[in-house]
């Protein structure tokens, strides 16, 4: 009789084998041709890049991977979506050699002192992702509303509760609104875009919205969607839902014209570039830096200020030549007219203006080894 | 007693020696890894407690006030996915060993581990755009009829997306663990037990009675405090299937609903900034005394009902 | 002298097709009611359902006594919660297939992901090599580790000190959320290689984490129910003690051990949040374990359902084109789970001592 030990051991080993097999046949696929395991050969047609951040920006990414990989094969590049926060945590313990990141690291603060201790120098911070925040809505009926910011912000406050509202109603004559009620919908999870959202809101609210713009949605009310993906579907499936998501997934759902100047305004890839490049930079911005106080209040023709902005965050210098180089070269393709064409048609975002681009090609044209 | 003694006048064998040896090295590294992880939420978690109170977000002023309405809500979904969950499990699992014709049993027992087969991303998108879609009337109804009872008071959530359908989509999850374990116990029970309750004219149920379920009463335990901590840990289904904020609540059909702490880590891990994610592992600190918590009671109230039965 | 008292062995049973015209009478009332309150379908069914579960034992108990009433009631309850059961599952697979079904195709199962940007059909060759490579390492961890305690706590420390604390600690570690175990894995492996280091290795330590209290668990229980008398026998016999853990003890209890292993490696291998955290994302091949990211098919469908790629405002309304491989990846790790199920079962059948049950 034999040890049922030893007629264990055969189903083992061939599941071992399975899968050595199947690793080994992975190499030969013909799609990809980086060879797995290198740690990444010096020199411009070959090397591994390993980074992340902001899952906003992670559609982009793909893109400007793609064609970057394509461009220049034998590299490996790879960008995990965990969040800006973790991104720059990432960053800041040299885990990361860039992050990308929905929010710029203000200075001063704790985490800016340790992005300098970790570079040696202040970080560079671009921005690289611009995308519209479109309020979108499900109500049986009406495909689009016109709301001014005060409106909305009454909406997302509580103020506002029913869709036949006088506020409502005075701005879009000749739309039937029924008489239920409105449903809000948030961001569960901690999000660039509530910042973004509640940013605009606090700016250009006239006063209707009393807390201060932060990540996390300030009160516990209201339906809630974990993820653009999350919040879309929120208001798909239910009738008589109003929230704010990254206008690239907005396709097929009411949007809301927001009120710029005198005129309502659809949102619009140009009008956030537009609104983007006119403001001005954040108050403790270096020579390396290219970091926005986006202004909420714009009212030139076109606008549309409800927009979030992504940074890449990198440092000026690096110690292994490699990672300057590939760094280097695969930032600027991203900030690069030809990178923004490619992020805005895969991702839905605004490319940056030709003005922003070369400032941010400049600034990443600094980058080299130590 | 007799299972540890050798037989005398043999000395122990080598091969005895080293098995031991390994089975009691096995044991201890579990000791180990489970004190290297609550020393790590414990080093991770202990800055948390004293953050600056900013923090913990608009109006919460300790860790304790943010910390409180998610182990309540941790707490409330976990038992809803219970009720849910523990009779039908174990209703499968005596249909498996004792009901089902012997050919359909085996058949029977792969079909529903199947329902552990699914990945709890699939259970996610499952919950979230199918089975709430599908419980909007029930919902509408629940909050039109029986909004006295305070678990229905409503307002109905528009789309579905509710504890009611969180609690289904966790029951659903954790019940092929308890059918799993529980039909394995079933079926083991002793036969001559079965047959002596047969020979005395008890009927099949009868028979379940006195002969199973005793004789059960610890693997099913067991099966039971394996599905409350797959409820308990689970952060998938929870952030995708229904509209949470951590609040104290105990209405399962409105707009939103108590939200736990597995789902507010997962939720706020990725944007946090390292103050932020100390305060998060510290509420993982606190599920994983919870969890002890639980355990030491269900042990104790085990322990006390076998007391009983041996005096 | 005819007495009408009936003695309990004589007394009347239910005729044979009395459930039969319970069920239909069910139905019928059901469907009546349907009618006129204007129900659906499902209403209807349930409510048919909820009629015969409760009538027929009614029916049985004013017939045939309280004690075959109470029989026949827990037999419908049983049944019916195998019914009841059998709705999600059905519903679950109708689903995926339906949605992922479209999108297995040659090219999706055999090529990766690499430099595939917006609605060009992508491939899951990386995450599926990710999958199997990671659970597999998982399991090489956890089931040794996981069967050796379970062994020590029944055949060697049963009723010690030392394995009552083991046994309470194993069922604290079942409570440990999975992006916990992730971020633990993820601090082990910054201990002693780095920050920066993220490799498949990482996802596998965080996945025996999880795994490891399920396997020790059910194989606890499983090796609790063999009899004493096999062990003495065995004994007597001057079988050495281990020989006859591994020979007797062990075999008896494989159906249910197996079953443990399965179900453990069920529940990973749909993880996400400690992949994510540990292994990274990947769209490119990789088999190597200790070096560079891995992607695995939960991730992929994770990273697919959250970053699917744009719909552009005006489009009418489409899912964008990462719902679709989503799905897909759904419906393989799915049919990959059930083989792996069928392969433990026909292993438990081949290695289990005929019982002749």
């Amino acid at each position: 009789m034999k040890t049922s030990f030893r007629r264990a051991v055969v189903p083992g080993v061939a599941a071992i084998a399975l899968a050595a097999s199947l690793a080994a046949c992975g190499d030969n696929n013909g799609n990809s041709t980086d060879a797995a395991g290198a740690s990444g050969a010096a020199g411009s047609s070959g090397g591994k890049l390993a980074a992340g951040g902001s899952s906003a920006q992670g559609t982009a990414q793909t893109a400007w991977i793609a064609a970057y990989q394509q461009q220049n094969s034998g590299v490996t590049i790879n960008y995990d979506p965990v969040g800006s926060g973790a991104g720059r945590t990432s960053f800041e313990s040299g885990a990361y050699p860039f992050a990308g990141s929905d929010a710029f690291i203000a200075n001063p603060s704790d985490e800016y002192t340790k992005a300098k201790a970790e570079c040696g120098a202040d970080p560079i911070e671009v921005p690289d992702y611009i995308s519209p925040i479109a309020v979108v809505f499900n109500l049986k009926g009406v495909d689009s509303l016109k709301l001014d910011a005060k409106t909305i912000a009454g909406i997302f406050a509580g103020k506002i509760t029913k869709w036949n509202d006088p506020a409502i109603a005075s701005q879009n004559a000749g739309v039937k609104l029924p008489a239920t009620p409105i449903h809000t919908v948030h961001r569960s999870d901690d999000s660039g875009t509530t910042q973004n959202f509640t940013d605009y809101l606090s700016k250009a609210g006239e006063g209707a919205w009393t807390s201060p713009a932060s990540q996390t949605w300030p009160s516990t009310d209201g339906l809630s969607g974990n993820g653009t993906s999350g919040v879309i579907t929120a208001i798909k499936g239910g009738d008589g839902t109003i929230g704010y998501a990254d206008a690239s997934q907005a396709g097929g759902l009411g949007v809301v014209s927001i009120k710029v100047g005198s005129s309502y305004n659809a949102p619009s890839a140009q009008g956030a570039a537009a609104v983007v490049a006119k403001s001005g930079l954040d108050k403790s911005a270096t020579a390396n830096q290219l970091i926005f106080d986006v202004n909420r209040t714009d009212t030139s023709s076109g606008a549309y200020p409800l927009l979030l902005v992504s940074y890449l965050i990198a440092c000026p210098t690096y110690s292994d030549s490699s990672t300057a180089n590939l760094v280097k070269g695969y930032l600027s393709y991203i900030v690069s007219q030809d990178g923004q064409k490619a992020g805005a048609s895969a991702a839905g975002s605004a490319p940056l203006t030709s003005d922003l681009s070369d400032k941010a090609t400049a600034i990443v044209s600094k980058i080299a080894a130590k | 007693m007799s299972l540890t003694t050798r037989p005398p006048g043999r000395p122990l064998a080598l091969g005895d020696r080293i098995f031991a040896g390994a089975a009691r090295t096995a044991g201890l590294l579990i000791l180990v890894v489970l004190a290297g992880v609550f020393v790590f939420l414990l080093i991770q978690g202990a800055p948390g407690l004293s953050v600056d109170p900013s923090t913990y977000g608009q109006g919460v002023t300790s860790f304790w006030a943010y910390v409180g309405p998610l182990l309540f809500g941790t707490i409330f979904i976990s038992i809803l996915a219970l009720i849910v969950a523990v009779p039908f499990a174990l209703g499968v699992a005596l249909f498996i060993s004792h009901y089902a014709p012997r050919r359909l049993a085996t058949p029977v027992a792969y079909v529903i581990d199947l329902l552990a087969a699914v990945p709890s991303v699939v259970y996610g998108l499952w919950g979230g755009i199918a089975l709430s879609q599908a419980l909007k009337p029930v919902i509408a109804w629940l909050g039109a009829k029986l909004d006295w009872i305070p678990l229905f008071q409503g307002p109905a959530s528009p789309n579905g997306q509710t504890a009611l359908t969180a609690a289904l989509v966790l029951g659903v999850m954790i019940l092929p663990i308890i059918t799993a374990i529980s039909r394995e116990v079933f079926a083991q029970t002793p036969r001559l037990n079965e047959e002596a309750a047969i020979g005395l004219g008890a009927t099949r149920w009868e028979v379940i009675r006195l002969a199973v379920l005793p004789h059960a009463k610890s693997g099913v335990v067991a099966g039971i405090m394996l599905g409350l901590g797959r409820a308990l840990g689970e952060t998938m289904a929870v952030t995708m299937v229904y509209s949470s904020s951590p609040k104290y609540m105990i209405d399962i059909i409105g707009d939103t609903s108590p939200q736990t702490i597995a789902a507010n880590i997962a939720n706020n891990y990725a944007e946090a900034t390292p103050d932020k994610q100390h305060v998060l592992i510290a509420a993982g600190l606190v599920l994983f005394a919870f969890t002890f918590a639980v355990n030491f009671l269900a042990r104790w109230a085990i322990s006390r009902g076998e007391r009983k039965l041996t005096r | 002298m005819t007495t009408l008292a009936v003695s309990p062995l004589a007394r009347p049973r239910l005729p044979r097709w009395a459930p039969a015209v319970v069920a239909v009478g069910a139905i019928a009332v059901a469907g009546l009611l349907a009618l006129l309150l204007g129900w659906g379908p499902v209403a209807t069914l349930i409510v048919a359902g909820v009629l015969y579960v409760v009538v027929l034992p009614a029916w049985s108990r004013l017939l045939e006594g309280s004690r075959a009433a109470a029989d026949r009631l827990m037999t419908n309850l049983v049944w019916g919660s195998f019914v009841v059961v059998c709705v999600p599952l059905l519903w679950l697979i109708i689903m995926v297939v339906r949605k992922g079904a479209p999108e297995i195709t040659g090219h999706f199962l055999s090529t990766s992901m690499r430099n595939v940007v917006g609605p060009m059909p992508g491939g899951i060759l990386h995450a599926l090599e990710g999958t199997v490579v990671v659970t597999l390492a998982a399991t090489l961890i956890a089931v040794p580790l996981g069967l050796m305690t379970a062994i020590y706590l029944i055949e060697y420390g049963r009723g010690s000190r030392l394995a009552r604390v083991i046994t309470f600690l194993v069922d604290v570690m079942t409570g440990i959320p999975s992006i916990v175990a992730g971020l633990f894995a993820l601090a082990l492996l910054v201990l002693f290689f780095g920050p920066a280091f993220r490799a498949g290795i990482g996802g596998a330590i965080a996945l025996a984490l999880l795994m490891t209290p399920t396997v020790v668990r059910s194989a606890e229980e499983m090796l609790r129910l063999v009899p004493n008398d096999l062990r003495e026998a065995s004994y007597a016999l001057g079988v050495a003690k281990w020989r006859t853990i591994v020979r007797v003890v062990m075999p008896t209890a494989l159906g249910g051990i197996v079953t443990g292993v399965v179900l453990a490696i069920s529940r990973v291998i749909g993880e996400t949040a400690p992949l994510l955290v540990t292994a990274g994302y990947n769209d490119s091949m990789n088999g190597n374990l200790f070096s560079g990211r891995m992607t695995t098919l939960p991730v992929f469908i994770y990273n697919q359902y959250k970053t699917p790629g744009a719909v552009p405002l005006g489009a009418h309304a489409t899912d964008p084109p990462g719902y679709a491989r989503a799905w897909g990846a759904a419906l393989v790790l799915i049919v990959i789970v059930m083989i792996l199920n069928l392969i433990a079962r026909i292993i438990g059948k081949i290695f289990a001592p005929k019982t002749g049950r």
